[in-house]
């Protein structure tokens, strides 16, 4: 649109703006009542200015005990935890995923076709729905409060095997007849070939999983009992609920902002790799 | 270097036999093009040579072994692709050196080679860059490199430079048959274009419908097509075809008019004439209704039909000359010119 209408300016442009606060005002306060002592963020009004406690609510947060008169792990903790079990969804969904959609695209075995679909329609089955049957095989293998027991069961994903799969079937096939002739074994094909040419698939996709495997909320709830696995994003939900005491707003508040920085960090990382991952087209 | 035999090969996917008992022999250092319309089989064949597709029955014989069972890499073949199959992420001398870090030649041995190749191919400033920043005609340098780097005993081409435009074709076309000579490695190339088969190759195997229908040299084909298809298909514009009959004295076309021609052949026959053969002659039997001609500067083409029927015609003539639409001429050939098929079997008499 090249139109040159003072009207349309300013509307798209006030739109623009309230979409805008609509989602950093919430941040914002967060930071806010993140940077005020306790006392303060029970009395109103609630303050709208950064107060100057800022450091000293970090340090307790990440170091400290965490709420006064509970016993949870301290959010440093949790946020290694979060982070391998994320890490590990993350990287675990690509590994298997561009090693299935590789056997579905590049080699010819019975039922072929019938593997895929079953991939395919794992889809209607996300953990929710399989939550008994799930945590039953995970309790079996003595897996609970285990990072094993966080990352297995969501690491199998048809979504990412069905991508790999369409980012496969654009590479021309003379690639890996070429390769075959440069006397390119299987696995060397996928190693030297597949992978680069899928980079940028793999980094748009890890950002997503990433911050997936990060906003796990059910199914660690579930599996973990021991505070010590506790992952950040559950205990947030159960520092509000802490027994017989008024919430500690800045704490939470700091936990949540603590909670939000890594899966920023990745997407910032990641940016230029993520866009040329979804839109790049040439092979 | 080394000879290749293909020995009554076939291939069929399901019912479908696309090859059709495919045999000749390939002498060391010669330059053969495979040549036919699309879908006559030819890529199959080339294909199967590489060993990028299986042999339904038959073998394939690369110097003194068949190589049917051996996988492509095993083969001692380099395949030049039509859309080149770089690999996008590697530079050009990456690229090129793939095959020999599989290989696991020692290093110095590979950048010796590659630096080689490229000094003959005039692409050493390239060496570093991607793929992707060079024109089609770089690229098809660099994947001629990568079979030249290789060393190998056959250069399987197919249709390498239909990507490119027609300048540049014509360019890359002397230069392959040029590196080819020098290099002296058995060549098959695959294309369907007839004029890039003529000038390329020491031998044609021309191909129809997954049937050998000649394997011979350029002059060979062009003199003595062996059936209508590949007298239609070798030459431009292409041959003219008149029905006739055949008495043992002469032929006798559909307009009554009689050509002389002295053979033991009797019965419904096809005459074949090359447009350039054709003379103005006043008398001459092939009288000639003409439509339209088009002048190309050093030869003029005037079309036509056979006067009195619908068989069109048309005739190559030296230099720019005049003729009105609708006027009859008439034009000869000399007889050693004229092609004889039988009407049935299409092939040569």
């Amino acid at each position: 649109m090249v139109e040159q209408r003072p009207f349309v300016t300013v509307l798209t442009h006030l739109v623009l703006v309230l979409g805008v606060i609509a989602i950093a005002l919430p941040v914002w306060i967060t930071f806010v009542a993140a940077s005020h002592d306790e006392i303060r963020m029970v009395q109103t009004p609630l303050p709208l200015w950064p107060g100057t406690h800022l450091w000293e609510n970090l340090t307790q947060t990440l170091f400290g005990t965490g709420l006064s008169g509970t016993q949870t792990a301290p959010v440093w903790l949790m946020l290694t935890n979060s982070l391998a079990m994320a890490m590990m969804i993350a990287v675990g969904k690509i590994a298997i995923s561009l090693l299935s959609a590789f056997a579905i695209v590049y080699f010819k075995f019975p039922f072929r076709m019938a593997c895929f679909w079953l991939i395919f329609i794992t889809l209607m089955l996300p953990v929710e729905v399989r939550i008994l049957p799930t945590f039953e095989v995970v309790a079996n293998l003595g897996m609970l409060n285990s990072y094993w027991g966080l990352s297995i069961p969501l690491i199998a994903s048809a979504t990412a095997t069905f991508m790999f799969r369409q980012v496969f079937l654009t590479i021309p096939d003379e690639m890996l007849e070429s390769a075959r002739i440069d006397g390119a074994g299987p696995m060397r094909f996928f190693w030297d070939i597949l992978l680069p040419l899928s980079r940028t698939n793999i980094a748009a996709l890890f950002v997503i999983l990433f911050i997936y495997g990060w906003n796990q909320y059910l199914w660690p709830l579930l599996i973990t009992t021991d505070p010590s696995m506790t992952t950040i994003v559950m205990s947030i939900k159960q520092m509000l609920e802490a027994a017989e005491q008024s919430p500690q707003w800045n704490i939470i508040m700091m936990t949540a902002l603590l909670a939000m920085l890594p899966p920023i960090l990745v997407v910032i990382a990641m940016q230029k790799l993520f866009v040329q991952g979804l839109t790049e087209t040439d092979k | 270097m080394a000879q290749i035999h293909l020995k009554t090969l076939t291939k069929s996917y399901g019912d479908t036999q696309v090859l059709h008992h495919v045999a000749g022999d390939i002498e060391d250092g010669e330059f053969v093009v495979i040549v036919g319309p699309s879908g006559c089989g030819k890529s199959t064949l080339l294909r199967m040579i590489a060993g990028l597709e299986t042999v339904t029955s038959g073998e394939v014989w690369i110097g003194d072994r068949s190589v049917n069972d051996l996988e492509p890499a095993n083969r001692d073949i380099a395949m030049v692709f039509q859309n080149y199959a770089l690999y996008p992420h590697m530079t050009v001398a990456q690229n090129m050196a793939y095959g020999l870090k599989i290989r696991k030649l020692p290093k110095a041995e590979i950048n010796r080679r590659v630096r080689e190749a490229a000094e003959i191919l005039e692409i050493t400033d390239y060496l570093d860059r991607k793929p992707r920043q060079l024109s089609g005609g770089q690229r098809q340098r660099v994947a001629m490199g990568r079979a030249i780097v290789r060393d190998p005993q056959v250069f399987l081409f197919d249709e390498p430079l239909s990507n490119l435009d027609a300048k540049l074709r014509v360019q890359m076309r002397l230069e392959i048959r040029k590196l080819q000579q020098r290099l002296g490695v058995t060549s098959i190339y695959v294309t369907h274009d007839q004029v890039e088969a003529m000038t390329l190759g020491d031998r044609l195997m021309v191909l129809n419908g997954g049937y050998v229908e000649q394997f011979g040299t350029p002059v060979e084909l062009y003199q003595r097509p062996a059936s209508i298809f590949v007298a239609g298909f070798i030459g431009s514009p292409a041959m003219n075809f008149l029905p006739a009959q055949a008495d043992g004295t002469g032929l006798t076309l559909a307009n009554g008019a009689v050509v002389g021609f002295s053979g033991g052949q009797a019965g419904a026959v096809i005459l074949g004439v090359r447009p350039e053969t054709l003379v103005p002659d006043v008398d001459g039997p092939l009288r000639v209704a003409v439509d339209l001609t088009e002048h190309l500067g050093a030869t003029t083409l005037v079309h036509g039909c056979l006067e009195g029927t619908q068989s069109e015609i048309v005739a190559s003539l030296p230099g720019m000359v005049m003729v009105d639409s609708g006027a009859v001429l008439g034009f000869s050939a000399p007889v050693e010119a004229l092609h004889l098929f039988d009407a049935k079997t299409q092939k040569r008499l």
